[in-house]
C-alpha cells in the first residue's frame, strides 16, 4: 500500500513537475549560484503567493469545467475598493477586509449567474465582465494610484525570521503564509467536502451530475464565487506587498496563472486536477522565469513559453478525447 | 378503465409498483395513454417497443422527472401517489441506469459507487474510508469484483456498466430500470451482466429492462410488456413469447423472416481484395464482393472490421496487399478519391459523424455530391438541392414531413436513411454499411433491409458490416466471419445454420 502510494507520487502531472522543477533547480543552481540562495528561495516564493492565490482560484472554476479570464480585473477592483475606503474613510479594519473579499465575491458571483442564465460559454461571459469590470474601475479612477495605505495594510509583517546564508535573514511573511492557508483550506473543501466532490462530479460529466439531483446553478456559483473571493484576497495581499494600490498592477498576469493551473494536472475540460500540482505549476513557472531573467533571456521568450503551455494541454485533451472515442467505438 | 382508488384487477399481492390510468401529454401529444402497469417484487420485467412508444416516458414518470396528467394513480410499496419527485423516487427506491450509464468519468470506481454519500447538504466531511467500505459492500452483494481505484473513465464499457448498476444498488434500490443495458455489450459480457442481475433477483430486487432488441434479456425475463404509440398492447409471461411474436407486437406488422440468400458467383467481382494487411489492424485478408451481392462481415468489437472498411474507404491505407475495384488496381489515398471511385461508406456512429443535425434533411442528402450537381464554377442553381433531394425521397419511400427541417427533429430510422440517401446519391458501385441497425427499432430495421435488397437488385454491390449475427443470415448472400484481424470462416444462409453461425462468432 506504502509503496504503491510512493510510485503513484511520481505518476502523473505532480510527479513530472516534481522531476522538471529538481532538474531545472539543478540547471540554474549551477548556472547562478546565487539561485539557490534562501534568500532567492523564499523571495520567489513571496513572489509567487499572489499568482498562487488567484491560480487556486482559478483551479476550482477549472475543475467544475468553466475557465474565468476576468479575476485579475476583480481582483484590482475589490483591491481598489477596499483601498479607497481604507483612505478615505474611518472604517475599521475588519471592516475593509470585508469589503474587499465581499466585492470579489460578489464580481465573481455575478459571473456564475451570467454563465448559468444565458446559458453562455463562459469564456465568451468572462472576457466581457474583464473589460467591463476593468474598464469601470479605470473610468471612475482615471487610473489614479492610491499610494497612502494605512500602515496595518502596507507595513511588513514577518512571521518567521532565521539566519540564511548571507547578510540579511531570511523572512517567511505574512504573503507566504496567507498562500499555504489557502492552498490547504481550498484542498479540504474540494477532497473532503460533499460541495466539492460535487464540483468535481459536475466537471467530470454534467449531464450525470444534473440526473444524480446537484444542484448545478449553486455549484457555478460557488466556483466562480469562490474564484472572486480568492481574487480579492489577491488584491488585498498585492497591495500589501507593494505597499500601494494601482489600478492596472494585476492585469495582465492571467495567462501565467491559467498555464500554472494546468500545467498542474487541471484540464481545459474539467474535472481533473489538484492544489498540490496548481502550487507546483506556480513553483516551476516562477523558477522559469526567474532562472531566464538571472541568465539574460528576453522576457518575451517566457510568454512564447506560456502560451505553448497552455496550446499544449489543449491539444493534450484533444488528442485524450480522440483516443477515448476510438476505444469506444 | 379502472378509477384509480379502486384496486387493479390482477394487481398481484406481491407488486410492489402498481401504476393506473397514468396519461402522459407533451404539447398535445399523447406520450401515454391511460398505462396501467405493475412490476412485481423480485421479478425480472422486460419493457418493450419501438422508439416513441412511452418506454422512456414511463421511466420518466416512476422517477418523478414527469408528472402525469390529474387523475393517475402511482402505488409504490403499498403507498399511493398521484405523482412522484425525483427525491421522492429515489427514497421510495427506484434507480434508473440509463444508457449512457450517467457516471462520471474522473472519478474513481468507489466514488462512483458511493457518490450518494456527496449529495445532500454543502458542508458535509466526505470520508474515504467509508466510501470505499460502502463500494466494497455493495460489490460484494452482487458478486462482481472491479477495481476500486481505477478512475472509471479508463474502465472497458462493461465494467462501466456494473459500476452504474452498483451505483444504483448502494442505496438499497428496491427496482432498478435499465435502459437498453445490452446495446453495447458482448455475448459473454451480457452473460455476466445476467448473472448480476439474477443475483438481484433473488435479493427481491425488481428489475426491469427497457428495450427493442429482442435477444438475450427475454432468457431471464419473468414478464414481458409491450407498449405501442403510448398504449399497453399487453402483459405476458416471457416463456409464451418469441422472437417473431414480440416483433409483431411491437410493430403491428406481420414480419416474414426469409432467407435470401442467392448464388452471386457468375456475376463480375465489383470489389477484390488480395492479401490485404495493415500493421495492429488486419492481416491476410482475402474476399470479394461481386455485382448484386450483399456480403456480411461479422465478428465481436474490435475485430477489425471497421478497421478494414475504413482501408477500403482510403481513410487509412493497408500496409500490405492489394484491392481491385471492377478488375482495376485501387490506391486510394483518401476518402474523396474513393467516393469517386465508387465507393460509399455508411459509419455505424452515424449520428455523431454521418449527419449534421442542425442542418436540413435536403443539405445533409445532397452533401457528397455537391459537386457533381454544381455547375463547374461551384454555382449551385436554386432548386437543385431540393429537386436531388425530393428525387431520393420519393426511391427510398421516407417520410419526411419537410426537407428543409433539420435532421434534429427527425426519428433514429429515418435519420439512417437520411445516411444512406447522401450515399446512394453518388451512385456507388460498392455501398460498406457500417452496423446500419444499430439504435433502429424492428419496424425502421426492416425499412432499411428493404432499401438494401432494392440497391443489390439494381446491381449495387454491398459490404454490410454487423454485430448480429441474424441480421446478416437474414439479409446476405455470403457471411464473413473476422476474427483478430483476419478472416477465420465463410457461410451461407440456408446452407449453414444460423444457430452453427452464431456458436461460432460468439466462441
Amino acid at each position: 500500500m506504502r509503496n504503491s502510494r510512493l510510485v503513484g507520487l511520481l505518476h502523473g502531472p505532480k510527479g513530472y513537475l516534481s522531476i522538471v522543477i529538481a532538474a531545472m533547480a539543478l540547471f540554474f543552481g549551477a548556472l547562478a549560484p546565487q539561485f539557490l540562495s534562501w534568500g532567492n528561495v523564499v523571495d520567489l516564493v513571496e513572489g509567487s503567493s499572489v499568482t498562487a492565490i488567484l491560480a487556486i482560484g482559478l483551479f476550482v472554476v477549472l475543475v467544475a469545467g468553466g475557465i474565468d479570464i476576468s479575476f485579475a480585473a476583480t481582483a484590482s477592483v475589490a483591491q481598489y475598493a477596499a483601498a479607497y475606503f481604507a483612505t478615505k474613510s474611518q472604517l475599521p479594519i475588519a471592516a475593509i477586509i470585508a469589503i474587499n473579499l465581499l466585492v470579489g465575491a460578489l464580481l465573481g458571483c455575478l459571473n456564475a449567474l451570467l454563465i448559468d442564465r444565458l446559458r453562455a460559454t463562459s469564456i465568451i461571459i468572462t472576457i466581457s465582465t474583464m473589460s467591463v469590470f476593468f474598464a469601470l474601475l479605470m473610468y471612475f479612477t482615471g487610473g489614479r494610484s492610491i499610494y497612502d495605505l494605512p500602515a496595518w495594510w502596507s507595513g511588513p509583517v514577518v512571521l518567521f525570521e532565521f539566519a540564511g546564508s548571507g547578510d540579511a535573514p531570511v523572512r517567511i511573511t505574512l504573503p507566504i503564509a496567507v498562500m499555504l492557508v489557502v492552498a490547504a483550506v481550498t484542498a479540504f473543501i474540494m477532497n473532503r467536502t460533499s460541495l466539492g466532490r460535487q464540483t468535481f462530479a459536475m466537471g467530470g460529466n454534467v449531464e450525470a451530475a444534473r440526473r444524480m439531483g446537484i444542484n448545478l446553478s449553486m455549484t457555478q456559483v460557488f466556483a466562480y464565487g469562490y474564484l472572486g473571493l480568492l481574487a480579492g484576497l489577491a488584491g488585498l495581499v498585492q497591495a500589501h506587498r507593494v505597499g500601494e494600490a494601482v489600478p492596472n498592477a494585476m492585469v495582465g498576469g492571467e495567462l501565467f496563472v491559467l498555464a500554472a493551473a494546468v500545467l498542474g494536472g487541471a484540464s481545459l475540460t474539467g474535472g481533473s486536477g489538484s492544489v498540490g500540482g496548481v502550487m507546483l505549476g506556480i513553483l516551476l513557472l516562477a523558477m522559469l522565469r526567474n532562472g531566464l531573467n538571472l541568465l539574460g533571456v528576453s522576457p518575451y521568450f517566457f510568454q512564447i513559453l506560456l502560451g505553448v503551455v497552455i496550446l499544449a494541454s489543449a491539444a493534450m485533451t484533444g488528442l485524450k478525447a480522440r483516443r477515448s472515442k476510438a476505444v469506444a467505438v | 378503465m379502472n378509477h384509480p382508488d379502486a384496486p387493479a384487477a390482477g394487481a398481484a399481492a406481491g407488486a410492489f409498483v402498481r401504476i393506473a390510468n397514468v396519461t402522459m401529454k407533451f404539447s398535445g401529444i399523447t406520450a401515454l395513454n391511460a398505462l396501467d402497469w405493475d412490476v412485481r417484487r423480485g421479478e425480472v420485467h422486460c419493457l418493450m417497443g419501438e422508439n416513441g412508444c412511452g418506454k422512456s416516458t414511463t421511466i420518466k414518470v416512476l422517477s418523478g422527472i414527469n408528472k402525469p396528467e390529474p387523475g393517475a394513480l402511482i402505488e409504490i410499496d403499498g403507498k399511493r401517489f398521484e405523482q412522484l419527485t425525483p427525491h421522492l423516487s429515489k427514497q421510495l427506491g427506484i434507480q434508473v441506469i440509463y444508457q449512457d450509464l450517467s457516471l462520471f468519468p474522473n472519478l474513481s470506481v468507489a466514488e462512483n459507487i458511493s457518490f450518494e454519500d456527496a449529495l445532500g447538504g454543502y458542508t458535509a466531511v466526505i470520508s474515504r474510508a467509508r466510501m470505499r467500505e460502502r463500494a466494497q459492500a455493495t460489490m460484494k452483494r452482487l458478486g462482481v469484483s472491479l477495481p476500486l481505484d481505477a478512475q472509471v473513465g479508463d474502465l472497458p464499457i462493461a465494467m462501466r456498466q456494473l459500476v452504474a448498476i452498483c451505483r444504483g444498488m448502494a442505496s438499497q434500490a428496491r427496482l432498478l430500470f435499465m435502459d437498453e443495458p445490452t446495446a453495447s455489450l458482448t455475448r459473454s459480457e451480457v452473460d455476466s451482466l445476467l448473472a448480476v442481475v439474477r443475483r438481484l433477483k433473488a435479493d427481491g430486487v425488481a428489475v426491469v429492462f427497457v428495450s427493442h432488441k429482442l435477444d438475450e434479456v427475454v432468457e431471464i425475463a419473468d414478464r414481458v410488456t409491450v407498449l405501442r404509440d403510448g398504449n399497453k398492447l399487453g402483459t405476458y409471461p416471457a416463456a409464451e413469447l418469441n422472437d417473431k411474436r414480440l416483433g409483431e407486437l411491437m410493430t403491428g406488422l406481420q414480419i416474414e423472416h426469409v432467407v435470401r440468400a442467392r448464388d452471386c458467383s457468375s456475376a463480375a467481382p465489383v470489389l477484390e481484395v488480395r492479401g490485404l494487411g495493415r500493421d495492429g489492424e488486419y492481416d491476410k485478408v482475402d474476399f470479394s464482393v461481386r455485382k448484386g451481392e450483399i456480403v456480411g462481415l461479422v465478428g465481436l468489437l474490435g475485430a477489425g472490421r471497421t478497421e478494414l472498411a475504413l482501408s477500403l474507404f482510403g481513410m487509412s491505407p493497408p500496409d500490405r496487399g492489394e484491392i481491385l475495384l471492377e478488375g482495376k488496381p485501387m490506391r486510394a489515398r483518401s476518402n474523396r478519391q474513393a467516393i469517386d471511385a465508387g465507393i460509399a461508406y455508411v459509419s455505424e456512429d452515424r449520428l455523431s459523424i454521418g449527419l449534421n443535425m442542425r442542418q436540413s434533411v435536403q443539405d445533409n442528402m445532397v452533401l457528397a455530391v455537391l459537386n457533381r450537381i454544381s455547375s463547374r464554377t461551384g454555382w449551385l442553381p436554386p432548386g437543385r438541392r431540393a429537386q436531388v433531394a425530393s428525387e431520393w425521397r420519393d426511391r427510398l419511400r421516407i417520410k419526411i414531413p419537410s426537407l428543409g427541417a433539420p435532421v434534429s427533429q427527425l426519428s433514429g430510422g429515418n435519420a439512417q436513411r437520411v445516411v444512406l440517401t447522401k450515399w446512394l446519391a453518388t451512385e456507388p458501385k460498392l455501398l460498406i454499411l457500417d452496423s446500419p441497425t444499430v439504435g433502429v427499432d424492428i419496424g425502421n430495421k426492416q425499412g432499411i433491409y428493404e432499401i438494401v435488397h432494392g440497391l443489390a437488385e439494381r446491381g449495387v454491390a454491398v459490404l454490410m458490416i454487423s454485430d448480429e449475427v441474424p441480421e446478416v443470415y437474414f439479409n446476405c448472400d455470403r457471411v464473413l466471419h473476422m476474427r483478430g484481424g483476419e478472416l477465420v470462416g465463410e457461410f451461407v444462409p440456408g446452407r449453414d445454420d444460423e444457430a452453427h453461425i452464431e456458436a461460432s462468432v460468439y466462441a
